[in-house]
């Protein structure tokens, strides 16, 4: 029997407010792409009753109040949040392609005191300090999440080869903009918190401003470049970026 | 006009139902851990449901009045007192220019909210009045409140004024004067110290083992020192998947039960982070999140199963229960 692409989920309950559509069983581009389809799709048609949703790896989480969602108790809310929810996920498949992935590029000044690892990394990769920089800016990065911090980017595809244990002892804070590592990811600190990944180096964009229509610079889906810049720039930019 | 704040207390936020809508860019929906109460509190001060109050933690703080003010204090009872004496719970009160509250001991419950007629004269950032502690934002100033603060009210509303005029003709030299009636409690949540929670199997709970899936729903578990908006961490009986798992990062929400691989789990509480990759056991149903919320450190909390039905009922009962309760409180207000 041959299913459709889009067919191939699994739908769950989170508590009574939420259901989680689920794409696949790994993270890959191919299961995102299903993800960032009906992610936008749902930002298109939201029913009622809908709150928000989080897309997620291989998951879109749907928040709805079961409340307005039921119709003020006519409906069962999860059957009837549940069979909306599977209309959609059969139309979705048409806009599979439709929006092509926006692509941000992210300028980094590895240099100094805002790569304060980066020999570190240098020295575990069996690489040098330039080489580190040349591989990090050579690779395109999906933007798989957007989690654990406003604005904090999951980031897929760093070279393997850049893979670098977490610090033993996280650091109390890491400036905003850090660019890190830890394992084989890389990611970039929206705001200063305590952290252990090796810093690699400083981006002056800022990737959270509450102040901002869309306070996240990144959203799950996109796809992102690091640009190497002097520190020189790092400052111009960050002025900009600062609104001086 | 608005509030002096002369001592602030423990951890004293503002809140409101949340933030929501902005999950996907990690921001956390914050909002009041007692949603019911703070939901209470603004009816009873003439409000519509969304207006800001204050989230009061453990130990008060002590609020001068610069100006006659119409408030409600709803949740936990913290002992709250009005130049001395003692002041009613869940229930209108008018409050004469150059009055002082406090609060002593918690007596029962650990959060009390405190409206203002006509809300508070602060911004909205990304939609909402709550407090976003970690991220600086929402709130006043983004931060928890801290002696010397001025939080500026707009005056009361329509239903605020009238409810005014009623309340301050009988202050008969009192400082204050507080309503005689109070909402019907049999509408309320069954707030209890070492309560049992109702809750749905999470989306992992069948990973679990065969004795911690029993277990979960037998043993009583301790609410930790270490607990706090973002969860309670809870002690007692370690529980464990059949195998190790790794698991996909997925959303997360208020009311998630993970646990951690060292076995101890944790209840996600309204600053929860947007997405985990920990298992999922269980879910406490909405209506009990109050009751949640107003669990002291210390005090213990079991789980009793639901189905996921039965836990959407139980919301849509609640949901009823409120606009009644919203109803009759504008009946009393309007009379």
């Amino acid at each position: 029997m041959k299913q459709k692409d889009m067919q191939l989920f699994r739908l769950y309950p989170l508590g009574d407010s939420a259901i989680t559509v689920q794409f696949g069983d790994s993270i890959d581009k191919a299961t995102h792409t299903k993800v960032r389809a009906f992610s936008a799709y749902l930002d298109r048609h939201p029913f009622t009753g809908f709150v928000e949703q989080v897309p997620a790896f291989n998951s879109v989480t749907v928040y709805y109040d079961p409340w307005q969602a039921s119709e003020q108790g006519f409906y069962n809310p999860y059957t009837h949040v549940t069979e909306q929810l599977q209309y959609m996920l059969k139309v979705a498949r048409e806009n599979d392609k439709a929006a092509a992935p926006r692509i941000v590029e992210i300028p980094v000044c590895y240099n100094g005191s805002f790569g304060p690892d980066l020999e570190y990394v240098a020295r575990h990769t069996k690489l040098s300090p330039q080489e580190v920089i040349a591989s990090h800016t050579r690779g395109k990065y999906q933007v798989y999440m957007i989690g654990f911090a406003p604005g904090f980017p999951y980031l897929g595809g760093m070279a393997k080869k850049l893979a670098t244990p977490r610090k033993q002892n996280p650091r109390p804070a890491i400036p905003a903009g850090s660019v890190g590592i830890a394992g084989n990811q890389t990611g970039i600190y929206p705001i200063e918190t305590p952290g252990g990944w090796q810093l690699i180096g400083r981006t002056p964009l800022r990737l959270f401003d509450p102040n901002r229509e869309q306070p996240s610079l990144l959203q799950a889906g996109d796809q992102i470049r690091f640009v190497a810049i002097s520190e020189k720039e790092y400052w111009k930019l960050k002025d900009k970026a600062h609104g001086a | 006009m608005g509030l002096e704040i002369v001592k602030p207390g423990l951890l004293t936020t503002l809140q409101d139902r949340g933030r929501y809508g902005h999950q996907k860019e990690g921001i956390i929906t914050s909002g009041a851990m007692d949603a019911f109460a703070y939901r209470v509190a603004n009816m009873l001060a003439g409000n519509n449901e969304e207006e800001a109050a204050l989230e009061i933690t453990l130990i008060g703080p002590t609020i001068h009045f610069t100006e006659d003010q119409l408030i409600a204090l709803t949740g936990a009872d913290l002992s709250a007192e009005l130049n001395g004496e003692k002041v009613r719970l869940w229930r209108p009160v008018f409050v004469k220019s150059g009055s002082t509250l406090t609060f002593g001991a918690p007596i029962s419950g650990c959060r009390a909210y405190l409206a203002v007629s006509g809300g508070f004269a602060i911004p909205q950032v990304m939609g909402s009045y709550a407090t976003y502690l970690q991220a600086g934002i929402g709130g006043y100033q983004g931060r928890a409140l801290q002696a010397g603060d001025f939080i500026p009210c707009p005056g009361p509303s329509d239903t605020g004024i009238a409810l005014f005029a009623q309340a301050s003709a009988n202050t008969e030299g009192h400082d204050y004067t507080v309503a005689s009636w109070t909402p019907d409690p049999q509408y309320f949540p069954t707030y209890a110290p070492n309560p049992i929670l109702r809750a749905i199997k999470g989306p992992e709970f069948e990973l679990f083992s065969e004795t911690s899936r029993e277990q979960v729903w037998t043993e009583r578990f301790q609410v930790s020192a270490q607990s706090d908006r973002m969860g309670y961490r809870l002690q007692g009986v370690s529980l464990y998947l059949s195998e190790p798992t790794e698991l996909i990062s997925t959303a997360v929400t208020f009311g998630t039960v993970q646990v951690p691989p060292e076995g101890k789990p944790i209840v996600l509480m309204a600053d929860h982070q947007t997405t985990g990759g920990y298992p999922r056991m269980l879910q406490v149903v909405s209506v009990d999140l109050p009751i949640l919320a107003q669990v002291v450190p210390g005090q213990t909390i079991s789980f009793e199963e639901v189905s996921l039905e039965e836990a959407q009922q139980l919301y849509i009962r609640q949901e009823q229960n409120l606009s009644q309760l919203a109803h009759a409180i504008h009946l009393k207000h309007t009379q």
